[in-house]
């Protein structure tokens, strides 16, 4: 166990240097505002993954704005554009539905993205925070999908609901819910196959697992779509595919102590509505984190 | 949501259409086109930077091909120059004689690398080798119980070891190989993030334990512009030689290929595309330079046409029209050229000011193959010579090719006239080059 902790330390000094690192380039150079500035801000703006088109624009109107209210230094203008991100990621009524009890919370997105990891980590939040947890394994298709929500749940000590693999996903679904049901359980977990949102078939094989819970549930039912930080821009076309298929009320953004900034997620919040609950900052069972909308947009752009 | 790239530059050149050479306004104009088209793709900024610097060199003051619109001659040198960095030809991973071979896959996590080892042994199995998964993820749960899942699935044998030291077990699994008689080791390791020393010198420590002859870096083709700080965080660390691409059955363009290719200069050797274990391809330069440009056939066409009419070959047989020695070889040279492009009302549909043309200038695909087959059936000296094709002659090609007498005259006579016709057209416009396509006077 001990290495773990030692990995989440780690993961964490990595994040601040990260943002160090970064910050030396936007701000290293000088407070100058001068064109050269403006050209390595759309840089870094683009290889934060926030899509060349939403960055040409912002760029565009953080120019009018730093010669309207007189910007001082880059900083202010740093300054200025994080808190406009930061505005824009913060949903104002936007419940954090995974702390309500009781509540059924299906977790999608394509794969490899963090899901079973996610399912894995909340369960243990939950659980520590003394709330009752089941988790049901909707995966019934990855070789070793359920041995390895299996594990999860011993380490956060929460039942599970799971079945062969290859047997009808809803069919488990429907089985996890009865079970949270009986129990009178607090938070359900419902873990699904990572899918392409291309899939046909596999989309409208979640949107029946979604049916399913919907009608079987007595307890609000949200879908949490796992987004890994690494995505670029095809993380709104998938963002919105799972949104039609079966309707998305949050993200969880995976994978955040790499050098990747995630800022497609932006566009997705603008997209969608929805706002980031949680994010995936290393493997370990205590790497999750709650969304705090001024520190991402800190480090989006390059200000600690 | 993201346009292709034929039509923006379409709607940048509509105005110019027609135009002998790319100015540098047109090509700054389609640059700007360009750029954005990369960055929708995902390739890294940086790398976006310099090929557009490369191209626009190459671009300025280029001739437009008589048979392409400017915005088309822009996609041409576009695309050739990003099939030429994303490597060119296709690129095979080689196994020497070595017993076993040994092959390693590293990545991120969750890029699919185990997924990956399946399929590769599967494929490499089909091949001929007799595989052996190496089980090296000690830290996932249940990544062990992965791999053998997929291993009993796929009848191939998974090496388990004990413990939690990765490079003893990658160990014990080659040893594993020699005395299970096996001749491929595939090794499967932990996905890990190119910042985490630790687990990056474990990676570093497995390659030094076991010297891979390939080490291949299993790359999301969803990844955004941090690919390119992963893998050349990789490339130093673990000095990989090849790349696999997976998930590219999805819509994601892919940029990530080309970023990765420029900046570690790795060839891509296999596509994922898709869960199951027979889900592995060879890579294709080509194909992914058009993905990632987001254009269809278009572009398809305009390399056919490229690929059939090369310049030199049209040159050297208009000259050889012009002295008078345009041979019925030249000519089937000429008619398989047209052939490779495909169906002729493609070809026609692509020549600027072809669609203005009346609808009962349908054109009769059958006659090419038709004329073809008759030159064909010539002797060499007959091809050279058309006078020495007396009666007995036509009787004996006309059989051989499977057509009648009537049509082989028709031919004959056809190529007469376009001979003459041709040899007029050279004298008069000696000076201008043509780069016309078919020949006058044929049924084509
Ligand atoms: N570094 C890092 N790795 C993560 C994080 N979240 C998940 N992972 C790793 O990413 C890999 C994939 O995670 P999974 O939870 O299996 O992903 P999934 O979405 O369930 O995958 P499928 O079910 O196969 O679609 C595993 O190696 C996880 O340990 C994170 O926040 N940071
Ligand atoms: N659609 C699609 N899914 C793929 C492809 N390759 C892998 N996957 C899926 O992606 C997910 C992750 O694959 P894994 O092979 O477990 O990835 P990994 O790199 O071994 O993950 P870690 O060991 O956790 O780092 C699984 O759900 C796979 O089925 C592909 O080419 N297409
Ligand atoms: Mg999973
Ligand atoms: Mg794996």
């Amino acid at each position: 166990m001990s290495a773990w902790l030692d990995r989440l330390t780690q993961g964490l000094s990595r994040t601040r240097e990260q943002l160090g690192g970064q910050l030396n380039v936007l701000l290293g150079r000088g407070p100058d505002v001068d064109e050269a500035f403006w050209s390595d801000l759309e840089d870094a703006l683009i290889g934060a993954d926030m899509g060349v088109t939403a960055v040409t624009e912002m760029v565009e109107r953080l120019r009018d704005a730093a010669k309207r209210q007189a910007l001082p230094d880059a900083r202010a203008v740093l300054r200025h554009l994080a808190a406009e991100i930061a505005g824009e990621l913060r949903l104002p009524d936007a419940a954090d539905f995974i702390e309500a009890s009781p509540s059924t919370v299906l977790v999608v997105g394509i794969n490899g993205t963090g899901k079973t990891t996610t399912v894995g980590k909340l369960a243990k939040a939950a659980a520590d925070a003394g709330r009752s947890v089941l988790i049901g394994s909707a995966d019934t298709f990855r070789a070793a999908a359920v041995e390895q929500l299996h594990i999860w749940a011993d380490r956060a000590g929460v039942p599970i609901v799971e079945s062969e693999r290859g047997t009808d996903p809803a069919s488990v679904a429907f089985d996890a819910v009865r079970q949270a049901k009986a129990n009178g359980t607090d938070l359900l977990l419902v873990d699904t196959a990572g899918r392409l949102h291309t899939s046909k078939d596999l989309m409208a094989e979640l949107s029946k697992v979604k049916r399913i819970v919907e009608r079987e549930s007595d307890a609000p039912v949200r879908t949490l779509l796992v987004m890994d930080a690494t995505t670029g821009q095809n993380g709104l076309t998938q963002a919105r595919e799972f949104d039609s298929a079966v309707g998305i009320d949050a993200i969880a953004l995976t994978k955040l102590d790499g050098t990747a900034k995630g800022g497609i997620a932006v566009a997705v919040v603008r997209d969608l509505g929805v706002p980031i609950l949680r994010i995936g900052v290393g493997e370990g069972a205590d790497d999750l984190k709650p969304f705090d909308p001024e520190e991402f947009a800190a480090a989006l752009v390059g200000l600690e | 949501m993201f346009q292709n790239l034929t039509d923006r530059l379409q709607s940048v050149f509509s105005r110019l259409t027609g135009r002998g050479k790319l100015s540098e306004a047109d090509v700054d104009a389609a640059m700007r086109e360009v750029r954005m088209a990369l960055l929708e793709a995902d390739v890294n900024f940086k790398v976006v930077k310099e090929f557009i610097a490369k191209v626009r060199e190459r671009a300025v003051g280029a001739d437009v091909m008589a048979s392409l619109t400017p915005g088309q001659m822009v996609v041409k040198i576009v695309l050739e120059e990003l099939t030429a960095l994303m490597g060119g030809n296709e690129a095979r991973l080689a196994l020497s004689g070595r017993v076993p071979n040994v092959i390693m896959l590293v990545g991120l996590q969750g890029a699919g690398k185990t997924t990956a080892v399946a399929k590769l042994a599967n494929l490499l199995r089909k091949q001929g080798k007799r595989p052996l998964m190496v089980a090296c993820d000690v830290y996932r749960p249940a990544a062990i119980d992965q791999l053998e899942a997929l291993g009993r699935e796929l009848d191939i044998p998974v090496y388990r070891g004990e413990g939690t030291d990765a490079v003893a077990i990658a160990r014990a699994g080659v040893r594993d190989a020699i005395d299970r008689l096996r001749d491929l080791v595939i090794v499967d390791t932990a996905g890990r993030l190119h910042v985490d020393e630790e687990m990056m010198a474990e990676a570093a420590a497995i390659k030094a334990a076991i010297k891979p002859e390939q080490v291949l870096m299993v790359v999301d083709a969803m990844t955004g512009q941090d690919a390119v700080n992963a893998a050349a965080a990789f490339a130093e660390r673990v000095d990989f030689d090849g790349v696999i691409i997976s998930k590219l059955d999805g819509d994601a363009r892919g940029g990530a290929a080309l970023s990765i290719r420029a900046v570690t200069g790795k060839p891509v050797f296999f596509a994922s595309v898709g869960e199951k274990t027979d889900n592995l391809e060879v890579f294709r330069p080509d194909g992914m330079a058009r993905r990632i440009l987001g254009m269809g056939d278009v572009v398809s066409l305009i390399e056919k046409a490229q690929e059939a009419f090369d310049e030199d070959t049209a040159v050297e047989a208009e000259q050889r029209l012009r002295a008078g020695s345009f041979t019925l070889d030249d000519f089937l040279g000429q008619l398989r050229q047209i052939k490779k492009m495909g169906s002729l009302k493609d070809i026609m549909a692509m020549i600027p000011g072809a669609n203005k043309l009346p609808k009962d200038a349908e054109v009769d695909e059958s006659a090419l193959t038709r004329t073809e087959a008759i030159i064909q059936s010539m002797t060499a000296r007959e091809r050279a010579k058309p006078s020495v094709i007396n009666g007995s002659r036509r009787e004996r090609i006309a059989a051989g090719a499977g057509v009648t007498v009537y049509d082989v005259n028709q031919m004959l006579k056809q190529f007469a006239q376009a001979q003459k016709m041709v040899k007029q057209m050279g004298a008069q416009q000696g000076k201008r080059r043509r780069r016309g396509m078919g020949m006058p006077g044929m049924p084509f």
